[in-house]
């Protein structure tokens, strides 16, 4: 498909490593404790973590190989996650 | 005194919503099917408010026992409860989700970042968008080649 997956949480290395471990993702996992990134593409998800940490809320945007959005989602309801479907249909409209 | 017999509607009922609201996150949320929207959890909620609605109907039958009016009573609030507490952790608590008006829009340039991978190595957003796939690997192509696209996909996480 060509298309990079990056997953970006504020889990540390050694938690995505886990995780990774486990669940078998050989593709990038990125570390955002301080919530750098997510800051930045405005996702912060105040005090929804343990403890009260803030955290992102789920979201998902596909770059084209310059680096601009062609598709988003934003969910509204947090169980709802974009299908590897409609991922892919996206990703299909990127050539 | 005649015995009376076990009211097994009213209890399976009750336990039966119990386990409706517990599968939704432990079972249900591993499917997207059952994910996106509840409906398995919502059916199991309407077997067991069926079960109940039975159960009720038989404790408060006259030849029945003040105790398992009482009982079924009970079991029959909890379960309206655990049904409400169900539909506020699905359809209301996980819509508190920030307005997120400034996150890139499509058509925008997406912001750069650099962050630490799991190799504890610093990896920027260019770097992602330019650096060749090892894995896609047919030399009859050329070899590795830079990504058509990069997917961002921001999660809640573990912590």
């Amino acid at each position: 498909m060509g298309i990079r997956p990056v997953a970006i949480s504020v889990d540390s290395p050694q938690e995505s490593r886990d995780l990774c471990q486990k669940a078998g993702y050989t593709f990038t996992f990125l570390s955002d404790p301080n919530l750098e990134a997510i800051r930045r593409y405005d996702l912060v998800h105040a005090g929804q973590g343990i403890n009260g940490h803030d955290i992102a809320r789920p979201a998902e945007f596909l770059l084209d190989s310059s680096g601009t959005v062609r598709w988003r989602m934003l969910t509204e309801n947090y169980w709802v996650r974009a299908t590897p479907q409609q991922i892919l249909d996206a990703a299909k409209a990127l050539r | 005194m005649k015995i009376q017999r076990f009211n097994w509607q009213i209890w399976t009922g009750f336990v039966l919503s119990i386990f409706a609201f517990l599968s939704y996150p432990l079972v249900f949320v591993n499917w997207p099917v059952t994910r996106n929207f509840p409906w398995a959890n919502l059916l199991l909620f309407a077997i067991a408010a069926l079960l109940l609605f039975i159960g009720v109907r038989r404790a408060f039958a006259p030849d029945r026992r003040r105790i398992s009016k009482i009982v079924s009573s009970v079991l029959a609030t909890l379960s309206v409860l655990v049904l409400g507490m169900f539909i506020f952790v699905a359809f209301v608590a996980s819509k508190w989700l920030p307005a997120s008006t400034g996150a890139p829009q499509v058509g925008q340039k997406a912001p750069d970042f650099t962050l630490v991978d799991t190799n504890d190595k610093s990896v920027s957003l260019s770097e992602l968008l330019s650096s060749p796939i090892k894995s896609v690997p047919p030399a009859s192509t050329g070899g590795p080649r830079a990504p058509k696209g990069v997917l961002l996909i921001f999660y809640r996480g573990y912590w």
